[in-house]
């Protein structure tokens, strides 16, 4: 398997403030990969660098291609879908109008409306709520309709940032449900940044821990799982 | 996955303003048009002329309406491009002896420069400072229009004088009805024209930066473009309304277009419904007759006096005449069943 995207060195900075202090690691293509860590450790910074919202430097490459320099839009251009921490709803527009704006980059209109359809299909109260102000869902639609925008793009990367939190157990479960399915039948790679550590690991097949802005461990998602370190600090048993 | 759904279905579901919403629908459209077609012919001259800047105060309220309402993006210097617009008119005309029509589209097409180049500092600021850094704007404008470097143009702090335009082709109708009904066609135009926009991808585009800008960015939206294109646009609308403005009142002077414009501008904005291109003529109309109102009610107490009635409609309809249209909309619609 090829390395998808390849990340080396990684510092990001928050005006004086180091955020990052020299992250490495790669993504397989089809891969799901997840990215764990306490609050603070620069699990958000990570992904926000790899979509050049903050000022980072060293060296990130996405199927071959550097990233650095590249301005946000035409990261998201080169296929790499962000959920945002927080899910990132345009609360004023509907529940469809989310969806057509995750695909504001293509140009395919027919595509546009088949692929609307489709994540209607993945996500059925979505369907149900289309012509719904957005702000209007609970929690846990949103973050199903912040993963169905990003999917719009027809991303070949998704990056994810802590779509569990806030949300209760039994939607988290139904939401990593489909992103393992996204994953396996979309052929889509996703990186997911988590605090539901457990959960996680269940669904991942590789994983790194990171801590205060370095990796600190890393391995498939099932060593790390049994990793004595890892089941005190982030499972907790 | 089941349960879920259950608890789901059973919430009520809430419909959200649907995208006609912001525009009036097409029965309410006609009549509002007849009106405005039909009225001018009943009155004086002198009314003719507060339709006319009725219209004109609602196409600068339209452009800040697509800034703030469109993309989020406040400005307390809307009076700066309306009074770079009634300059570039009134120059034109009165230097050049460019013919009135034509000048409008120059000084829409300078002002949405200007706006785009604002624009650009702009970028780095939002919300209250955005409000402070175009502030400033407008207070510098009546200045610069004073400089001496410009005062062959501008003609100073006197101003300039300019020719009201006759009526075309021998048509016989005065002056003021003429402008009247030219302003009328030029306001229909850039109404559509906006409503058009604001539908569009780049509307789009704007509400997604106005919601939500890192999730419009991790969109593929282009801030940076979509954010200044905003301040163009805009800027470009208020600049042909200040042409109009110059045309219909005859007269530029630096003093015309101070701060109090673009609060009075905000104003109406805010009256009308953020967001709701045609609450833009009623937050106009509330900014031309309420003084006017207030002024009758008490002379020497007039701004006190406007300050109650302003207070009362920020009180009792927060949103504006959005508000009050969509109640009414749902009355009708009760008394219809």
């Amino acid at each position: 398997m090829t390395a998808m995207l390849n990340v080396k060195d990684l510092r990001a900075y928050y005006g004086q403030v180091q955020a990052l202090h020299g992250l490495s690691f790669s993504l397989n293509e089809g891969s799901l990969t997840t990215l764990l860590g306490a609050n603070g450790a620069g699990k958000t910074t990570t992904l926000r660098a790899i979509c050049n919202m903050v000022r980072s430097t060293g060296a990130i490459e996405f199927e071959g291609k550097p990233l650095s320099g590249q301005s946000t839009e035409n990261v998201v251009r080169l296929g790499i879908a962000h959920v945002p921490q927080g899910r990132g709803t345009f609360t004023t527009m509907t529940v469809e109008e989310n969806l057509q704006l995750g695909a504001i980059t293509r140009n395919d209109k027919k595509g546009v409306v088949a692929d609307i359809e489709r994540m209607y299909e993945h996500f059925p109260v979505l369907k149900e709520r289309h012509t719904q102000q957005a702000g209007t869902l609970s929690g846990g639609e949103q973050q199903m309709l912040a993963v169905a925008r990003a999917l719009m793009l027809r991303p070949r990367l998704m990056l994810l940032d802590e779509p569990s939190f806030g949300l209760a157990p039994l939607i988290v479960r139904e939401l990593f449900n489909i992103l393992g399915k996204i994953n396996r039948e979309d052929k889509v790679t996703i990186l997911v940044v988590e605090q539901n550590a457990q959960l996680a690991l269940e669904l991942a097949d590789k994983a790194y821990v990171i801590e205060t802005g370095r990796i600190v461990m890393s391995g498939s998602a099932a060593e790390i799982a049994n990793n004595e370190d890892v089941r005190k600090s982030y499972l907790g048993y | 996955m089941s349960a879920v759904e259950e608890v789901t279905s059973e919430a009520p579901a809430v419909e959200a303003v649907p995208k006609r919403a912001m525009t009036l629908g097409y029965g309410t459209s006609l009549v509002v048009l007849g009106l405005l077609i039909i009225a001018p012919m009943f009155l004086k001259n002198f009314f003719v002329f507060q339709m006319t800047m009725l219209l004109i105060y609602a196409l600068a309220v339209l452009a800040l309406n697509i800034l703030t309402g469109g993309s989020g993006q406040f400005s307390l210097g809307q009076s700066a491009f309306y009074a770079v617009g009634a300059y570039t008119s009134a120059i034109l005309m009165e230097h050049m002896g460019v013919n009135y029509a034509l000048t409008l589209p120059i000084a829409g097409i300078i002002c949405f420069g200007f706006g785009f180049l604002f624009g650009q500092p702009a970028l780095r600021l939002s919300g209250i400072y955005l409000a402070l850094a175009t502030f400033a704007l407008a207070v510098a404008m009546p200045q610069l229009l004073k400089l001496g470097f410009f005062e062959h143009w501008t003609g100073g702090v006197q101003g300039l004088v300019v020719t009201k335009p006759d009526a075309p082709f021998g048509l016989p109708i005065s002056q003021d009805r003429w402008l009247y009904y030219f302003t009328l066609v030029i306001a229909i135009g850039i109404y559509i024209a906006s409503v058009n926009l604001l539908r569009s991808r780049s509307g789009r585009a704007f509400m997604a930066i106005r919601d939500n800008e890192i999730a419009a960015s991790a969109m593929g939206v282009d801030v940076a473009l979509y954010k200044t294109l905003a301040f163009g646009v805009s800027a470009g609308i208020t600049g042909v309304a200040g042409g109009l403005g110059a045309i219909a009142v005859q007269f530029v002077a630096p003093d015309g277009y101070t701060i109090t414009l673009a609060i009075s501008l905000f104003l109406g904005m805010v009256v009308g419904g953020v967001g709701w291109l045609p609450g833009s003529i009623v937050g106009s109309a509330f900014i031309i007759f309420v003084p006017n109102i207030a002024e009758h009610i008490s002379k020497g107490l007039s701004g006190a006096v406007f300050g109650v009635l302003l207070f009362l409609v920020i009180f009792l309809v927060p949103h504006g005449a959005r508000q009050v249209a969509i109640v009414a909309q749902q009355l009708i619609g009760k008394l219809k069943k």
